[in-house]
């Protein structure tokens, strides 16, 4: 390259970049025709929303479009809020079965020190088929131990990790044991014992964690009073459970056997926590107990057997139908990278074994939002949220429903992702 | 007219009188009212389905009801074919073989274990018949059986004879055991380990059974001959070699395990290379890389909808495999590879209308005919038509709707599951549950 090209180069690239900057400011997208299904109040026959600044302006019937507004025909298509995937391991997880590209679970059993934000790979070739499917945010959770450390509530596009959060310290994750030692087999249940699950012990062991941290903490106050006494020696672990003793981080708890779920129940109360439940999957023989404790429940993925046979071969299906019509706060969850583009499809399936259809959709739009306190902000279309917008030829739960376009803070999203770029690599073979 | 004659024609038409009707009530049913699906001959929107002694009598509308029949309602609700999955490893007592890389006398059909609850899960979710089969620990493994969702019914009661004989073969990753840790002390590690190996190790093993059949042939010529010569000794009986003859004799077709698109080429390249058939290549998540090699060598797939990226092979499977290679005019199927999985097929097929683009009959055609010409029995299932058996699935809504919910699977004319008849079983359980207990101690 000649020294006068090189110069040309960078001239039109330096014009290119102040072109886009000037073109950015006061944005403002009218999506038109659409029928708006806003997930809280009624849906909208060919209504209209508009963009601005990232956020909704105005959603309705006869809404004016403002002069100058890039207009979006939507007729025909159906508006949805972005949905919100309750639990899952994007950006931490690429090739399950390679662990080189495994980052959802550390070594050991107690880690509360331990970020999913911090090694959140932002260019996760899962990330774009989740969000072309209709998905605009997703928790994103460590696993494993007792406490796996702190989940990260993500919008679905950014060019850093950082640029994705919503939340960069979601909850601290505790598991207690599935049930799943009841089973084994090829990919099959019922072949092994009894139903292993049993909290007790462990609670018993976080408890005496949680009381350390609060002595800790004192020890702590004590020294910032008093100059002549000496600060309490250094101590990872208690130190980032303060935050969850203090009661300012949730704790999401994995938890699955009705016995189990009553004796989290109490833990909560006792402990005084911010809690959000995990797993669940008896939940439907302890509704009223999950009812009275307030305690919201992320419903694990459905692509899984019953724990035990005698639950039924649907107690998986209808336990999200049976904990709504208790008055349970639910989500759905897709426990996956791979294919957390399935969201939808769990609601859709609670929705077969009783689960109020509106209720399936409320379950990854607006239910997740209020879970992680993020309702003001998203969850729904109304004015003054985000713009998380998906735009469909059908109900967005449907598998056949094809996803048409994406916001996600006003901003399009693009629609290429992994499988689109191999298909249509090979596609030119003719 | 000869008396006797005569007397004998009024016996036989006394007879017919006071016969009880031409058919037995186990096996025999009556659908009525359902939108019929019959996958191969169109959609009925309100039609009868009648099974007789097992088999599909008539299609159409407003059957009348022979007596003493049962009648089901299905109004309002979907009629399928029962549901085919080509790749299993249900209702067996062991799967794989792994110990060796070469075990073609190891057959799945042997130990068919028809007490396993997965019978159940698939009949829950309108699954019929599957290709049970053995792993993928190595290179040649074993024979594969199909069976029918009979449970309760004996493991030999289970077996389809009328179905292609299949052999499995299996390539990559789980055969060069890539995920294995050789350890100190341990054993060594198996040959192959690479995919050069895999592919030598099936030529090998092809090149021994051609020498086989040859010496056998030679031994049977001289046999047959009008002088045998008096030391004439047969050769070795091999039962590896037995079963690799029959499918160099074609007698039985291979189905093979693979991944990457090189190695699925250079499997059909052996195969032509030896004259056996490749009926599907399984998983094949690089399928739509060698579409046209496929359709052009009519070697079908049997793949997931979008389960990928769970081992380095499967790092290019995309979703849209099924529906392109089907439009290509590959023979596509979609399998389970799960005792889970299985139970919601149906949602897994209906995924290839977004991604692919197929229609909701050619969706339902990757769980019904074309795993039923995979597993050469499209004369007898597959589809909905007369004089097919009356393998049948009822379903509240479309079935390749994500709504939907399976209500009924019905095999040879008989309820093997019945989701009302569930209900009101647990229903009952529960109410014995609860009330108080009489007598006891206290």
């Amino acid at each position: 390259m000649t020294k006068r090209m090189f110069l040309v180069c960078v001239i039109m690239g330096l014009t290119a970049g102040w072109i886009s900057a000037q073109a950015q400011p006061a944005k403002v997208i009218a999506i038109r025709g659409a029928k708006i299904i806003p997930v809280v109040g009624d849906d909208i026959e060919g209504g209209t929303i508009i963009i601005k600044d990232g956020k909704i302006e105005a959603v309705g019937k006869d809404v004016a479009i403002p002069s100058g507004a890039e207009i979006v025909e939507a007729k025909g298509l159906c508006a949805y809020p972005g949905m919100i995937d309750g639990y899952s391991f994007l950006g931490l997880q690429e090739i399950s079965g390679v662990s080189a590209t495994v980052d959802n679970r550390e070594t050991g059993r107690i880690n509360p020190q331990v970020r999913a934000i911090e090694a959140l790979r932002y260019d996760s070739m899962h990330i774009p088929i989740a969000r072309s499917n209709g998905i605009t945010a997703a928790l994103v959770a460590p696993t494993g131990g007792l406490i796996s450390g702190q989940s990260t509530l993500i919008k679905l596009d950014g060019w850093t990790n950082r640029e994705m959060v919503i939340k960069s310290q979601a909850a601290m994750q505790i598991e207690f044991p599935g049930i799943r030692g009841g089973r084994g087999g090829f990919g099959g249940m019922g072949r092994g014992g009894a139903v292993t699950a049993d909290a007790t012990r462990l609670i018993a062991e976080l408890k005496e964690l949680f009381k350390n941290a609060r002595y800790y903490q004192k020890r702590k106050e004590f020294a910032a009073k008093n100059p002549a006494a000496a600060q309490p020696e250094f101590q990872e672990t208690l130190e980032f459970i303060l935050p969850v003793v203090r009661g300012e981080l949730t704790v999401m708890i994995s938890v699955h056997s009705d016995k189990d779920i009553k004796a989290a129940i109490q833990f909560v109360k006792d402990e005084n926590l911010k809690a959000v439940f995990f797993g669940v999957e008896q939940g439907w023989k302890v509704a009223d107990d999950l009812k009275k404790s307030n305690i919201p429940v992320i419903i694990s993925s459905l692509y899984d057997m019953p724990p035990v046979w005698d639950d039924g071969y649907d107690s998986l299906f209808r336990n999200p139908g049976v904990l709504n019509k208790a008055g349970v706060k639910i989500a759905f969850s897709s426990v996956s990278a791979s294919v957390a583009k399935d969201l939808p499809y769990h609601a859709a399936k609670a929705a077969a074994f009783g689960l109020d259809k509106k209720e399936a959709l409320k379950a990854v739009t607006i239910y997740p939002a209020e879970i992680f306190g993020v309702d003001k902000i998203m969850g729904s279309l109304e004015k003054g949220k985000a713009a998380n917008i998906v735009l469909s030829d059908g109900d967005i739960l449907e598998t056949r429903t094809n996803i048409k376009k994406v916001y996600i803070d006003g901003q399009e999203t693009d629609m290429s992702n992994r499988y689109l770029e191999l298909l249509e690599k090979f596609k030119k073979r003719g | 007219m000869n008396a006797i004659i005569k007397n004998l024609l009024i016996s036989a038409f006394v007879l017919a009188l006071i016969a009880p009707p031409a058919f037995s009530a186990e096996g025999s049913i009556l659908i009525k009212n359902g939108t019929i699906l019959t996958v191969t001959k169109g959609v009925m929107v309100k039609g009868d389905i009648l099974v007789i002694n097992g088999v599909i009598k008539q299609i159409g509308e407003n059957i009348p009801a022979p007596e003493g029949i049962k009648v089901i309602d299905a109004s309002g609700k979907y009629v399928i074919p029962g549901l085919i999955d080509s790749h299993t490893h249900i209702a067996l007592a062991g799967t794989n073989e792994g110990s060796e890389a070469i075990t073609p006398e190891a057959d799945v059909g042997e130990v068919v274990n028809a007490d396993d609850v997965s019978i159940l899960t698939a009949l829950s979710g309108g699954v019929t018949m599957v290709h049970t089969m053995h792993g993928s620990a190595n290179p040649i493994g074993g024979p594969n059986v199909v069976l029918k969702m009979k449970w309760g019914k004996p493991s030999e009661e289970l077996i389809v004879h009328e179905a292609l004989r299949t052999l499995k073969f299996a390539l990559g990753e789980n055969v060069k055991q890539s995920s294995r840790t050789i350890t100190v002390g341990g054993p060594p590690p198996r040959y192959p380990q690479t995919r050069m190996g895999t592919n030598a190790i099936i030529r090998r093993e092809m090149l021994k059974a051609r020498v086989y059949m040859e010496e056998w042939g030679r031994y049977n010529k001289l046999k047959a001959s009008k002088t045998p010569p008096k030391n004439l000794l047969p050769p070795r009986k091999d039962l590896r070699m037995e079963v690799l003859s029959d499918l160099l004799r074609g007698k039985i077709v291979a189905r093979c395990h693979d991944y990457q698109a090189t190695e699925a080429l250079e499997f059909m390249g052996l195969a032509k290379e030896f004259g056996f058939k490749v009926q599907a290549l399984e998983h094949a998540w690089e399928a739509y890389k060698i579409a046209d090699e496929l359709a052009a060598a009519k070697v079908g797939i049997s793949v997931f909808a979008d389960s990928w990226a769970y081992k380095m092979e499967a790092a290019e499977g995309i979703a849209y495999d099924a529906g392109y290679c089907a439009k290509k005019g590959v023979l596509v199927s979609i399998n389970s590879d799960s005792g889970e999985r299985i139970r919601r097929l149906f949602n897994e097929a209906g995924k290839s209308m977004k991604y692919g683009g197929l229609t909701e009959n050619e969706a339902l055609s990757l769980i019904t005919i074309n795993p039923a010409i995979q597993l050469g029995v499209e004369k007898i299932v597959g589809s909905l038509e007369v004089g097919k058996q009356g393998d049948i699935a009822i379903f509240n809504e479309h079935p390749m709707s994500a709504y939907t919910r399976c209500e009924m699977t019905i095999i040879e004319g008989d309820i093997y599951f019945d989701r009302a008849e569930y209900l009101k079983d647990r229903e009952e359980a529960y109410k014995k549950a609860q009330a108080p207990k009489k007598g006891g101690r206290p």
